[in-house]
């Protein structure tokens, strides 16, 4: 008998809205659809009406966990329009920042991981130590989540000496329970059953569906901004791209705890090489005319900033790539024939950001399947003949 | 007098009023011990170390909105849950707790009460199986199908492990079982393996990690209980804590050498060994990760029934050596 069940807009097993179609045969998968649009914000349109230096705080709200990788890239693609040369010791810290967040990304994503799987324990565990990390950014940009340390032509805060001393306690904490959780990870037989082996995604597929990040590098396919573009300071440090080739979840597991491994690396480069002088230079207020792609390495992938400048203060227009919305390609494919029981870890094995990929938005009549165009203030006035027709609903009755 | 004693028997103790209380106090015990397995403190705040917070839960779901699908089978529907819970505590009646004389079989310890308690704790899981159904909900189905896909694993090697034991005590009687242990206590090491086999089988029955397919919310939302709620979710709540008291005990009984001493000092072996068996279940629920439906009945019949008849096989032999 075949059915379909639908994962999301709303589902445990999403943090975020998205929608799964699964046809499902049994518990076996047969055919998957995602529908995307549930979580737009418009953020592209509003940064046309906004200031470079404004733009920055707004392209971090992009995302709450990969916020640093959406300002730095952005940044990074405005001092190349301004022409700035900013100086090395904010190249460090805004670097060192980036790599911080990218510790606590793949502490977030082993825990769900876990949770995705049942297994809670693993879950409480990597979320207790990413706390760790949480406060060294807290320690270091003054917040959690949207740290705002880049400013065009560098950070906006410095290091001392005891915070760099917490900084290489703090990692060397980490690092020692990082490979405790790849122990953990790599070998408890009803974690292992649930992921070996699963969402199998070959080599050629990566490529020709265009994955990126540690999905792709899961299939043995070595693309790394950071390796094969090194941006900024990336060609001064020593790491290696961490690759598995093993093409399933098993191997997502593995590469993103090697690169936790490899993060704690250069967070120690940088921590002991930070250069001194300043950590910022003075940025002017418009662009030149000119256009620019920023490439970055985000925790899930390739993030691509595409910003064009027409020689004022706002740019004329803002593209966001987000590497989540590279993978999906890749999703559907590897949820065919899989089982309803793993389409939350194949899901999760993208590390999926939502919000981060959801730049458009399609009205799709559910009578007719008609799609359209509305303008903004149609929407509204459809939206308050919906409110003021609506039936009163009925409340709540007290049963004693 | 005796009307009055069995009143008393069914409605306070061991009946439903102490099922509820020392189930609560189990459910507490569980999260407790689970909570801290995982690094977390548990419930803290209502109460003294956060005790009363099960029976907190009960009431609080207990006044919420109660919502039936227009599309479920309304009697159905609403029936089960207070079904299932008769179910589990009549099953609790039958432990051999104190109301017991081993020489005269009373109609709560009768020769045949450990199958009748077997089958007993099988119905909730039917029970479940039918729940989903009526609820017509989709992901209720799928969960309701994983129960009995379950079932069809788990049943045979518990049966067969919580079997053997009596097999070598030679009786059906959950009384005599106990006391052919507690007078010849080295035999209970024996049944070491069919103890392991049955502690893995009791986790499956109440869809504890790493067996909560049926319910597994990352997959099929809340499985089964998708569309209940409100009263019927408490009773189908605590239907399962009594269902853990109930299993523990039964485990306790056949191979912990059940409750000897009197009252008092039979209800504090009651307690311990029934906690004993309960952190047991929560070290392997926190140690695990949910696995499939597939591995579940693969694992079953590949290597629990596989070692429950390895048990059976080894106490029959030592039956015929030792008579």
């Amino acid at each position: 008998m075949s059915f379909q069940i639908p994962i999301g807009p709303q589902h445990p097993a999403l943090k975020e809205p998205i929608s799964l179609r699964m046809t499902v045969e049994g518990e076996v998968i047969t055919g998957a659809d995602i529908r995307l649009g549930y979580n737009h914000r418009g953020i592209e349109k509003l940064a046309e009406d906004k200031s470079f230096l404004q733009n920055i705080y707004l392209v971090e709200r992009i995302c709450g966990i990969c916020s640093h990788s959406h300002a730095t890239c952005f940044v990074q693609g405005v001092e190349r329009l301004m022409e700035l040369d900013p100086p090395k010791r904010g190249m460090y810290i805004r670097y060192l920042v980036s790599e911080l967040e990218r510790v606590h990304s793949h502490l977030l994503w082993l825990g769900v991981a876990g949770h995705e799987a049942g297994f809670d324990s693993f879950f409480m565990y990597t979320w207790r130590d990413r706390e760790i990390v949480m406060d060294l950014l807290e320690m270091i940009s003054g917040n959690r989540v949207h740290y705002a340390i880049n400013t065009i032509g560098g950070v906006r805060r410095d290091l001392d000496e005891g915070q760099k001393a917490r900084i290489l306690e703090g990692v060397a904490t980490l690092k020692k329970r990082s490979e405790y959780y790849f122990h953990i990870g790599a070998n408890e037989p009803s974690f292992v059953a649930r992921i070996a082996g699963v969402g199998m995604l070959t080599k050629q597929q990566v490529i020709d569906l265009c994955a990126v990040g540690p999905t792709a590098r899961a299939s043995g396919w070595d693309r790394d901004v950071r390796k094969e573009d090194p941006y900024a300071v990336y060609d001064e440090l020593d790491f290696e791209v961490a690759t598995a080739d093993s093409c399933d979840v098993l191997g997502r597991v593995v590469v993103r705890v090697k690169e936790l491994l490899e993060s704690y690396k250069m967070i120690e480069q940088m921590v002991r090489r930070l250069p001194d002088g300043g950590i910022v230079v003075k940025a002017p207020r418009k662009a030149k005319p000119g256009e620019t792609v920023s490439r970055y390495e985000a925790p899930r992938g390739e993030n691509i900033h595409y910003i064009k400048a027409n020689g004022s203060d706002r740019p004329e227009r803002l593209k966001v790539r987000a590497p989540t919305l590279g993978n999906y390609p890749a999703t559907v494919a590897m949820l065919k024939n899989g089982f309803i029981a793993d389409i939350p870890l194949i899901f999760a094995a993208i590390d999926p950001c939502i919000c981060c990929a959801e730049r458009a938005v399609t009205l799709v009549s559910a009578r007719s399947g008609e799609e359209s165009i509305v303008r903004m203030s149609d929407l509204r006035r459809l939206a308050l003949a919906r409110s003021s027709n609506a039936p009163v609903k009925g409340n709540a009755v007290w049963p004693f | 007098m005796a009307v009055l004693t069995t009143f008393l028997y069914l409605l306070i103790y061991p009946g439903i009023l102490f099922l509820f209380a020392y189930s609560t106090f189990c459910e507490w015990f569980d999260r407790k011990a689970y909570a801290r397995l995982q690094n977390r403190m548990g419930p803290t705040h209502t109460g003294r170390f956060g005790l009363l917070q099960p029976i907190a839960d009960f009431f609080k779901l207990m006044s919420k909105e109660d919502i039936v699908p227009d599309a479920a089978d309304k009697g159905l529907f609403n029936a089960l849950p207070a079904f299932a819970l008769a179910v589990v505590s009549t099953a609790g009646l039958l432990l051999p707790l104190w109301n017991f004389d081993l020489g005269s079989p009373g109609w709560t310890s009768f020769s045949g009460d450990i199958i009748v308690m077997l089958y007993l704790l099988s119905l909730p899981t039917l029970i479940l199986f039918l729940a989903a159904w009526s609820s017509t909900n989709l992901f209720s189905t799928i969960g309701g199908a994983r129960v009995l896909t379950m079932l069809f694993g788990y049943e045979v090697p518990l049966f067969l492990a919580v079997l053997s034991p009596a097999i070598l005590a030679g009786s059906w009687r959950l009384a005599e079982i106990a006391a052919f242990y507690q007078a010849k206590p080295l035999l209970l090491l024996v049944n070491v393996l069919g103890f392991v086999v049955a502690l893995i089988a009791v986790q499956a029955k109440l869809e504890r990690t790493p067996f909560d397919i049926p319910d597994a919310e990352t997959e099929i939302v809340g499985g089964t209980f998708t569309e209940y709620s409100g009263k019927k979710l408490a009773l189908f709540r605590l239907t399962f804590d009594i269902e853990l008291v109930v299993a523990s005990g039964l485990l306790a009984a056949v191979f912990l050498g059940g409750f000897p001493g009197g009252v008092i000092l039979g209800f504090v072996q009651f307690v311990v060994k029934t906690l004993f068996v309960i952190f047991l279940l929560s070290l392997i629920r926190a140690l695990t990760g949910r696995i499939r439906i597939d591995q579940v009945v693969s694992f079953s019949w590949k290597v629990l029934a596989p070692l429950a008849v390895v048990q059976l096989l080894a106490t029959i032999l030592l039956k015929g050596f030792l008579s």
